[in-house]
Formats: structure tokens, sequence, C-alpha cells
């Protein structure tokens, strides 16, 4: 690792004016960002702790709405979202215990690995990003792998879940990165079903649209039996071909509507 | 350099270090508490797991400068001062749950942590919650057999492999 200084602002304001400078990188739960930093792949002169602002951690309830702080930890979710199951049992999947214990939403959803599990829960749920300086809905946020809507400095406060009426995540582990090879969440809500697929495309989280039409039309797993996914632009590594992935898709699909409660 | 002071093992300690020190970096250098291990170096491993109030994190990933102010707990706070061992501790050597011993300061780490949690967890619970701890002799079996015992738990059904 590079040499580097650590601040740990206890506001948002200070936070955000620590980010003001070039070269200085918010440092969520680590998990990701510590690896990185090892390999040498990134070069902050400072890094800025969002862990220690209290204002930006903790889940609580308006409305019909589930509100999560930015670096509310994977563990925290898990035992704390109550009022939205599927939710709390994704985050209750993420990695091990000790990465739980550590990792945030914010992170997660700022680093948008393509087979991470929160990009399918946001996506899925229509939930809005909300950062120091503004709101992004789901759908404009993700931007591919490894990118997003998010403008240097820009720090995730909170993400805005409208809870679903039913909604299930099915995960297919890769074992030994226990990332998803494939990850599918399905909400359906009064608006209809949405269906977020995670692990499987080269650009990153998408929604399967084809499945969204038949899963509002019926909802149960039968309704998606005709339906194709397409191998194009799905990863192909030496953990499954694109095609595998394909028919992951629909499998992981046909669960979570199975499991959804 | 920056002065982190944490507690350890219900001591106080600092020391000047780099802020890009990790807390396992931290423990085995500064304070030559080795008995943390690092096995990876990645956060796959598990090796380096010690509890920072009272949660279980991988000490290889997480700044010390994170834990400013902590109770960090390692495995050289889980024996008695004159030596006994605890009863996780005693658990692993009756049930033969390591062989090298490497991953074993983190797989005790990590046991603590879920008994705190959960105190009579099932073999699925136990096999679960260590999915970021490796051990490379094992073949975990013994491992989980002993966390059952340290629970109290009657482990005789459980066959020997
Ligand atoms: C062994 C292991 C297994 C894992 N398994 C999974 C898995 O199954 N599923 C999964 O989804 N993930 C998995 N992860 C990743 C884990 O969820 C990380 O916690 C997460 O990707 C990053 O969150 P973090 O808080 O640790 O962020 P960091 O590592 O601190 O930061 C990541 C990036 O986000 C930026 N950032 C952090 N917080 C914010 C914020 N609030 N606003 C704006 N930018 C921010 C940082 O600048 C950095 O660029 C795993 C990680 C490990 C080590
Ligand atoms: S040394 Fe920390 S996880 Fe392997
Ligand atoms: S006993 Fe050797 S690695 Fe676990």
């Amino acid at each position: 690792m590079y040499e580097l200084n650590i601040t740990r602002p206890e506001t948002l304001a200070d936070a955000v004016e620590a980010l003001g400078h070039d070269e200085a990188m918010a440092l969520g739960g680590g998990q990701t960002l510590i690896p990185t930093l090892k390999q040498r792949l990134a070069n902050p002169e400072t890094l800025v702790s969002l862990t220690g602002i209290a204002e930006l951690s903790g889940i609580s309830r308006d409305g019909d709405m589930l509100i999560i702080g930015g670096t509310t930890t994977h563990a925290e979710v898990a035992s704390g979202a109550t009022d939205y199951p599927a939710l709390a049992a994704l985050a209750g999947g993420i990695g091990d215990p000790a990465v739980r214990n550590r990792g945030t939403i914010g992170g997660s959803l700022a680093n948008d690995d393509p087979a991470a599990c929160y990009p399918a829960a946001v996506l899925a749920s229509g939930a809005t990003i909300v950062t120091n300086t503004r709101e992004i809905a789901a759908d404009d946020f993700f931007e591919g792998m490894f990118t997003t809507a998010l403008h240097d400095g820009e720090i995730i406060t909170a993400v805005r879940f409208p809870i679903p009426q039913k909604a299930n995540y099915q995960k297919f582990d890769q074992p030994a990165s226990r990332f998803a090879l494939v990850g599918v969440f399905v909400a359906q809500t009064a608006d209809g079903v949405r269906v977020a697929v995670t692990g499987a495309s080269e650009e990153g989280v998408f929604r399967w649209t084809d499945a969204e039409a038949a899963l509002s039309a019926d909802f149960s797993p039968t309704a998606v039996d005709g339906l194709n996914v397409s191998a194009d632009n799905l990863i192909g590594d030496l953990h499954g071909t694109p095609e595998y992935r394909a028919h992951l898709v629909k499998v992981m699909t046909k669960r979570a509507v199975a499991a959804s409660g | 350099m920056t002065q982190v002071s944490m507690t350890v093992n219900g001591e106080s300690v600092s020391g000047d270090v780099e802020d890009r020190t990790l807390l396992v970096e931290f423990l085995r250098e500064t304070l030559e508490l080795t008995g943390t291990h690092v096995g990876c170096d990645t956060s796959q491993c598990g090796a380096c797991v010690v509890h920072v109030d009272g949660k279980a994190v991988k000490s290889c990933t997480i700044f010390a400068a994170e834990a400013e102010g902590a109770e960090v707990q390692t495995i050289e706070g889980e024996a008695a001062p004159d030596g006994t061992l605890s009863t996780l501790q005693q658990a692993f050597q009756d049930n033969h749950g390591l062989q090298c011993g490497f991953c074993t300061p983190g797989m005790v780490m990590s046991a603590k942590a879920l008994l705190a949690e959960n105190p009579k967890p099932t073999e699925a619970e136990i096999r679960a919650y260590l999915s970021g701890n490796l051990c490379r002799c094992t073949g975990y079996h013994n491992i989980v057999k002993a966390i059952m015992a340290a629970s109290g738990q009657d482990v005789s059904s459980i066959a020997a492999e």
C-alpha cells in the first residue's frame, strides 16, 4: 500500500469538505477499498473515513419507505431491516460475518461490482440513492461495471427503499469469492413486478424486462418458462460460460418468484 | 505518523504508527501480539479475525486508526492469566479441532462471536458462520464438532471422519 493519511470526520459537512480536495477518497467499511489499496490499484493521498459519522448510519421507516443510512453495515441491515425481509436476507448473505460487520451499503453501491448483491435489490425495488447533493433514481444510478452516476467526492448518505408487497433474492454463490455467480432480485409492487439481475452481465446489474412483463401478468414461476435469456454480453470466465449464466438467470428468477413472501 | 490508542484484551495500549498501518500490523508488529495470524492478506481466509467492540472483523482489512478508542480482543486474551484454556480452546484441543494450528486463532475468535450471538448453533449454522474462515488441514469436521461441544451440545452423533 502506498503512503496515505486517514481522517475521521464526525459530521457530514466535515467529510464533504475533506473530500473536496483532489486525491481524497471516501473510506466506508474498507472491505473492497483496503484490498484495492494493498494491490496499489488506488493511490489516494487522504482517506476520509465515513464510519464515525453518526448521522449516516441506521435504519428508519418513513411511511411505506425503509431508509438505510449510507454507512449502515451489512450485519446491521441483516438484523435490522425487519420491515423488508428480502433485503435483510440479502444483506445476511453477503460474504461472511466479518465482512458483514464492516462492509456498508454505501460502499457496495458506490463500488458497483458487477457481482455485488445490493445493486440487484436497489434496482428491483426502484430505490432512490440519496447523496449529500441530490437524489438519484436506481434506474439512473448504475452505469455499467464499477461505474455509477456519482461525481467525485459525492457521498451516499442514505438509500430509500419502497417496501414491495412481495420480494425475494436468490443468489447462486461463487463459493471461492462468495459473491454472486448470478443473483436475481424479484419485487412485486402495486405498479407491477421488477426483476434485477446481478453477476451475469458485462454491463453490470440490469433489469430483465421480458420477465417483468410476464410476471406482472402472472406472478408465478411458470410465467417465465417461455422466455429466453440471450447470452450476448453475459460474463464468461472459468466459473461459467455466458450460456451457463443465461440459464442461471432464468432458474434463479423462478426460484425467487417461488420463494417470494 | 499518528498516535493510536485502544484497549487490547483489557489493557490500554497506544503507539505511533503510519496511517496506512493495518490493525493486524499494529497488533503483531507494534504490540508483538503474534497470535493473530495473516494467512492471505486479501480478506479471504479469516486467520486474522479479532473482535473490535465485540464484533468479529478481519484485522487485515481495517486500519489501526479505525480502531482508535475501541475494545479489541485477540486470541491472547482467551486463556486465563495462569494459562488455563477457555472452554472453546479446550474443546478445540479435546476434539482435535486443529492440526497445524495456523487458522486456529481466527477460528476460535469467529466461533466465540458466533456463540455470543447464538449460544446453541446447529451444525449448519456453524458451517455457515465459518464461511470466511479457511482451514487447509482439518477438513472442518472437528472444528465444527469442537464448537458444538463448547456450546454444551452432544457431539456423540457426529461421526469422526
Ligand atoms: C471475502 C469477501 C466477500 C464478499 N462477498 C460479497 C458478496 O457476496 N456480495 C456483495 O455484494 N459484496 C461482497 N463483498 C464486498 C463487500 O460487500 C464490501 O463491503 C462492499 O463491496 C464495499 O463496501 P465498503 O463499505 O467495504 O466500502 P469500501 O471498501 O470502503 O469502499 C468501496 C468504494 O466505495 C466508496 N465509498 C464507500 N462508502 C461510500 C459512500 N457512503 N458514498 C460514496 N462512496 C463511498 C469508496 O471510496 C470506494 O471507492 C465481499 C467482500 C469480501 C472481502
Ligand atoms: S489474513 Fe486477513 S483474511 Fe486472510
Ligand atoms: S489447522 Fe492447519 S490451517 Fe487449519
